[in-house]
């Protein structure tokens, strides 16, 4: 609570946290997601992006969507450090039931165990959910 | 932090993965198809139970209403009306509205 009265000198940059829990093509939640992450990193916030359950399966390399005629915006997580946006969290628990490892992943992440992703959202101002 | 989830628990995922995450003394509203999780007799009844534990948990009473389960509603669980649901809103600075 104490941190949201902030200094009335000048707008005050936000902790945002996205938070990313489905397939990418199943549904356009993924795509969506990534479009309003690179909207607030424009506006210089402090941008977070967490990915757990099928939200894992949003980073996974070598996505080919040629065949289901949707645009494949995999590639566009390897561009967010250029909006700097570099706080990537996954679930362990969530790659782990899915099968995955950090090699199976397009980006470098932090994993994060289910208790300090928790403590991690606790510190936020704004969560959004995917 | 309030937590709110609107899936049932035997529908997807969302509830369990907020119990793991929810910290000691967040709240959690279930509303929408979220409240069967609130009524005995579940499987989810043992879960919810012991996240009363830590937690502040309430469900949105129109929906249960509408569902037919107000009846059924866990003890330790607290009902809100809309009122409620915007008193809680207020309470805690950060909301996550799981999808």
């Amino acid at each position: 609570m104490s941190e949201q009265q902030a200094s009335s000198s000048g707008p005050r940059i936000k902790k945002f946290m996205f938070v990313n829990r489905k397939a990418p093509y199943g549904t356009i939640y993924a795509l969506e997601s990534l479009e309003v992450v690179l909207i607030t990193a424009t506006f210089d916030q402090d941008v977070s992006l967490v990915f757990i359950d099928d939200g894992v399966y949003e980073l996974v390399k070598g996505q080919q969507t040629k065949g289901i005629g949707v645009k494949n915006f995999s590639p566009s997580y390897r561009a967010l450090d250029g909006y700097d946006v570099e706080k990537l969290y996954v679930d362990q628990a969530s790659l782990e039931q899915r099968g995955l490892t950090e090699k199976d992943l397009l980006v470098p992440v932090e994993v994060l165990d289910a208790k300090a992703m928790g403590q991690l959202m606790q510190k936020q101002d704004v969560i959004l959910s995917f | 932090m309030l937590h709110i989830v609107n899936k049932s628990p035997f529908q997807t995922s969302t509830l369990e993965t907020c119990l793991s995450m929810a910290q000691p003394g967040n709240a959690l509203l279930l509303i929408e198809d979220g409240v069967y999780a609130a009524t005995v007799g579940s499987a989810m009844e043992t879960p919810l139970r012991q996240a009363c534990a830590t937690l502040k948990i309430y469900a949105l009473q129109p929906d249960l209403d509408a569902r037919g389960m107000t009846g059924k509603l866990i003890d330790g669980v607290t009902l809100v009306d809309y009122g409620g649901f915007v008193d809680l809103s207020v309470e805690f600075p950060t909301s996550h509205s799981w999808l």
